[in-house]
């Protein structure tokens, strides 16, 4: 292991390490500390200048009351889940259809159809910006959730077929060779025998997939406009016009948009460590 | 487990049946590809078709927009007579700085992973914890940074007036550190991200060539230079590539933070293409659409850096 | 923030009704009527419906469909369903923000409703609604600019309303020697800056200089020019603005001068609002004209004005004529600008203006002291790359005054480029 665990060191390191691990995690999360505390504060902080001192009085059920139930905020939260899930369910069950394609067989041009997937989902957005936008305007579904998710489904593909292809040529080939052997359907060859293999893969897809498109606020703001169907990283900006300089109703705005992929992450962790790290490791 | 396919054994074999293995792969592949080519390789051409014309975004780009060949990359470049745009300058200089200092972000992850590479008691929680900076919204992430860097009353200018520091107009406000204060923001949760990619990495490394090393005496810094980071070389790869993507895209916190000000000095590419097109004020789209094009181009050299490095790889597992 | 709220009348038309429709006039409508509008704040919003509501009344066999759009979004949003779903009516404003528009083919003419005593009574925004010979829209409501003060303060340190550009900078003085700054302002979004280039140039060159330089026809190096922004960095040099406004909003420097860290805010009116809603009564704030600067040169004022246009693409043209000169009337415009609805000045000659001490002030100012002429605001007035380009400039100069030289050639190449 390195660098050398602690437990081999002198007890003044060992003591030391143990004290300045929450010293260092403090630091390191101090702007989110920082809104968590702005989040409970009164008004009157702001204006008589106590921004980082303690609250002067705990403001907390108010902010947030008041970002529940008397700003959009529920109403965009709602639109985050319903371009989110759609999404999720969208990519992985076309990922895992071109994973398949492009990870079991041979034939002509697989490379290049995966290349071209790895490729487009690095161009920059702002190529795209223009063209899909116009697209989704002709298709009537501007400003709607359902072209949101469209573009999200495609563009999402990309790099998740990278991920479930790399997947699939790691299961042991024999298997399919097998089923093969005894006649089986291709498409039962991937419903039967690869999806079930393919779970963890899947997991960690869709909490990846879930945390990026949930934090996405460029395409939202290109391809929609107000709370009927801005997801909730757009919808904040719009709180911010109507409270500006309110950083205490801010925050606590700030805090309930971060909540679902932050818990997400935190009941998933490893298969989103997983689905971050693919390639990773050798 | 176990499949029943008698049933297809028996019957006559069809066409379909008989070129199954060959036509399955493009069914398969059929409504990703779709998808992608709709959404994501057209509109790429479409944008390089319309930045050779001036055109408003008014109306359609045939009737209402004027072809005009190179027009536009002159005007950006300052070629054939035509007056450099500034704005186009700082804008590259600017997407140069953010993918020097992103980078950073690698050796700052590394070191935070080696920092917590320990068994002690919760270090999982620690990890985690540590990781979170890169869950969270860019949105936010920009927000409250702002909050940092306000004059007067930031955290940020309150702690450097105790070293008797004073950036006037504030972090943000002043044009010679305002790319600095916003690629500072980008930095926390890119950090994050390689730090975990590292942290991965340290997992794999082989221990006998760790307790090996260490019997030839090898140590510390020597270590980790000849032992510990060769072993971790496809960790250092993914968080390269992640993290220029990442200064690429640096898109909402300019966006959330600055908005490119003050006065245009924060602006990069991709905030530049949104300005001139779908913003307030921005009304040329053929314009927009060479910019993004440029943007395309820088993009492309590290697409097919990263192309090139799959392909030998993927030779590699063949032969 | 979009509604729609559906006044469907249509369900049951007798045949006879229908008959005598056939030879009826203009006055009985029917179909659809679709208006988007960017209204979308809560009081804005509420004149609007009730604007739809009280036509729809007058025409019962019309189906009136509004659609509220939030009005920043609305700004990017008009270009996309002004061509691909285009209403009858719609929301936007005067002068060189309409230009795009109107040369792309996507407004109507409506001269016609401009024909007769509109004219008259619509004259002061007529300029701003006209492209080569022709009107493509009309006004349903404008707004005065000008110094909001905290006369609590001014009367503390003995100073009265100034007329002229030295008492103007005498009073500056004396606040700033009792440690108050003279202007807050907050340009981190640029317009705000443009507001003090306006005046500053209104009142340094006049009215007509200003039009011609934000149509292109001046210099951005002039001497002219540079006269404006000689005067301005008086004020700059003087310390008269609040520190590091270039981190601020509009909204964000308004606590300033609530606190009383700052003395007056050149603005538009609808800054009153907010500073009342900060606990600011109107014996604490006051207004007054934007002092003279040349002496003998007439005033122009800014005063945007919000408009009413008929898509190329309308399918009901005649109802949204029909609306068009509804909205335009003296009767609906005293009404919809009056203190309980937008608060603000109606465009119609013959309306009566609100009580208010503000809008008063205003509707004075804007009728009887603007002789020079009334713009509609820098980011309306100069095409959007010279707004940008000049708002960006302005913002500069305002934090390094001593770049002026490098700005303004800047801003006569994008002159060049632009026009």
């Amino acid at each position: 292991m390195f660098p050398t665990p602690v437990q081999k060191s002198s007890p003044a390191v060992r003591v030391g390490y143990q004290a300045f691990l929450p010293l260092a995690l403090f630091l390191w999360l101090l702007p989110l500390i920082a809104v968590m505390i702005f989040s409970i504060k009164p008004d009157v902080d702001f204006t008589t200048g106590n921004y980082w001192g303690w609250p002067s009085s705990f403001e907390g059920f108010t902010n947030y009351g008041l970002v529940f139930f008397e700003s959009a905020m529920p109403r965009y939260l709602l639109n985050s889940v319903l371009i989110t899930v759609p999404t999720v369910i969208g990519t992985v069950a076309l990922a895992c259809m071109t994973g398949f394609a492009l990870g079991v067989y041979k034939f002509k041009g697989n490379l290049l159809i995966f290349f071209m997937f790895i490729a487009g989902n690095f161009v920059p957005f702002q190529i795209l910006m223009v063209p899909v936008r116009d697209l989704t305007v002709d298709m009537g579904l501007y400003n709607t959730k359902t072209g949101l998710v469209l573009f999200h489904i495609a563009f999402q593909t990309g790099f998740a077929t990278l991920f479930m292809r790399n997947f699939i040529r790691a299961l042991p080939f024999p298997l399919i060779e097998a089923a093969r052997v005894e006649g089986v359907a291709e498409w039962r060859i991937f419903v039967y025998v690869v999806l079930p293999l393919m779970k963890p893969a899947i997991a960690a897809m869709a909490v990846l997939i879930f945390t990026f498109i949930w934090n996405d606020y460029f395409w939202a703001v290109v391809l929609t406009q107000g709370p009927e169907s801005q997801p909730v990283t757009a919808g904040i900006t719009s709180f911010n016009a109507q409270y500006r300089a309110a950083y205490h109703l801010m925050s606590a705005g700030s805090i309930v948009a971060a909540l679902p992929p932050v818990l997400m992450f935190f009941l998933m962790q490893k298969h989103f460590i997983a689905g971050l790290t693919l390639g990773a490791v050798k | 487990m176990t499949i029943s396919a008698d049933s297809y054994s028996q019957t006559p074999r069809g066409w379909y049946k008989r070129n199954e293995i060959a036509i399955t792969p493009w069914l398969f592949l059929a409504p990703g590809v779709l998808f992608f080519v709709v959404y994501v390789i057209a509109p790429i051409w479409q944008s390089f078709g319309m930045s050779l014309y001036d055109w408003n975004g008014l109306g359609d780009i045939d009737t209402n927009g004027t072809y005009v060949g190179l027009e536009n990359y002159n005007k950006l470049f300052g070629l054939n007579g035509e007056r450099a745009d500034r704005n186009f300058q700082i804008s590259l200089w600017n997407n140069l700085k953010w993918l020097v200092l992103y980078l950073l972000a690698i050796p700052l992850g590394l070191f935070i992973a080696l920092f917590l590479n320990q068994s002690v008691r919760g270090i999982r929680l620690y990890k985690s914890l540590f990781f979170f900076p890169f869950v969270i919204s860019q949105v936010v992430v920009g927000l409250v940074f702002s909050w940092f860097y306000l004059p007067n009353n930031g955290l940020f200018t309150i702690m450097t007036g105790w070293f008797g520091f004073e950036i006037s107009g504030g972090v943000l406000g002043n044009p010679n550190t305002a790319t600095y204060g916003i690629i500072a923001a980008g930095l926390w949760p890119q950090t994050a991200y390689c730090m975990i990619l590292y942290l991965t990495g340290l997992n794999a490394v082989d221990p006998e060539q760790v307790e090996a090393a260490r019997l030839d005496g090898a140590k510390g810094r020597k270590m980790l230079w000849y032992v510990i980071l060769p072993q971790l070389k496809p960790a250092t790869f993914i968080a390269f590539v992640v993290t220029i993507i990442g200064a690429l895209r640096s898109f909402d916190l300019v966006s959330i933070m600055t908005g490119g000000g003050p006065f245009g000095s924060t602006r990069v590419l991709s905030y530049y293409v949104f300005e001139k097109s779908l913003s307030e004020r921005g009304l040329q789209y053929g314009y927009a659409a060479a910019v993004a094009v440029v943007l395309f181009m820088i993009m492309l050299v590290f697409i097919s850096y990263f192309l090139w490095s799959m392909y030998k790889d993927e030779r590699g597992a063949r032969s | 923030m979009r509604s729609i709220l559906k006044t469907s009348f249509a369900a049951f038309v007798a045949a006879g009704i229908a008959a005598s429709a056939m030879q009826a006039n203009a006055q009985t409508l029917s179909g659809d009527l679709v208006i988007f509008s960017d209204m979308s704040n809560p009081a804005p919003r509420a004149v609007m419906e009730g604007m739809v509501e009280r036509f729809g009344e007058m025409h019962p066999d019309l189906n009136i469909e509004l659609t509220v759009i939030d009005r920043e979004a609305y700004k990017t949003q008009i270009r996309n369903f002004l061509t691909a779903n285009a209403p009858d009516v719609a929301n936007w404003y005067a002068a060189n923000r309409m230009l795009p528009y109107v040369e792309a083919g996507l407004f109507e003419d409506v001269s016609d409703i401009w024909e007769g005593a509109m004219s008259e009574e619509l004259a002061s925004t007529k300029g701003a609604l006209t492209v080569g010979d022709a009107q493509y829209g009309v006004p349903y409501t404008y707004y005065q600019w000008g110094v909001y003060y905290r006369k609590d303060l001014f009367d503390q340190f003995g100073l009265t309303e100034p007329t002229t550009w030295e008492e103007e900078l005498a009073n500056c003085q004396t606040l700033l020697d009792n440690g108050i700054k003279c202007y807050t302002i907050g340009t981190k979004f640029l317009w705000t800056a443009g507001g003090w280039f306006d005046y500053l140039n209104m009142r340094t060159n006049g009215y007509d200089f200003h039009a011609r330089l934000t149509n292109g026809e001046e210099s951005w190096t002039s001497d002219e020019v540079r006269a404006t922004f000689a005067n301005w960095r008086q004020l700059i040099d003087m310390g008269a603005f609040i520190d590091d406004h270039q981190n601020y909003s509009w909204q964000e420097a308004l606590p300033f001068m609530v606190n009383g860290e700052a003395a007056s805010y050149l603005m538009g009116n609808f800054a009153v609002a907010p500073l009342r809603e900060a606990g600011l009564t109107d014996e604490q704030i006051d207004f007054y004209q934007f002092v003279e600067i040349t002496p003998g040169i007439p005033k122009g004022e800014d005063a945007p004005t919000d408009t009413f246009h008929i898509p190329s693409g309308a399918q009901n043209k005649e109802a949204a004529r029909e609306f068009l000169r509804f909205v335009v009337s003296a009767e609906n415009q005293t009404l919809i600008n009056n203190g309980a609805n937008l608060g603000q000045l109606p465009v119609n000659a013959l309306s009566s203006v609100d009580d208010d001490k503000f809008l008063q002030q205003g509707f004075e100012m804007l009728s009887s002291g603007a002789p020079g002429g009334i713009a509609q605001f820098f980011d309306r007035d100069a095409p959007a790359e010279m707004a940008a380009a000049g708002m960006e400039g302005f913002q500069e100069f305002m934090v390094f005054p001593d770049n002026l030289d490098d700005i303004l050639e800047r801003l006569e190449a994008t002159r060049q480029d632009v026009y």
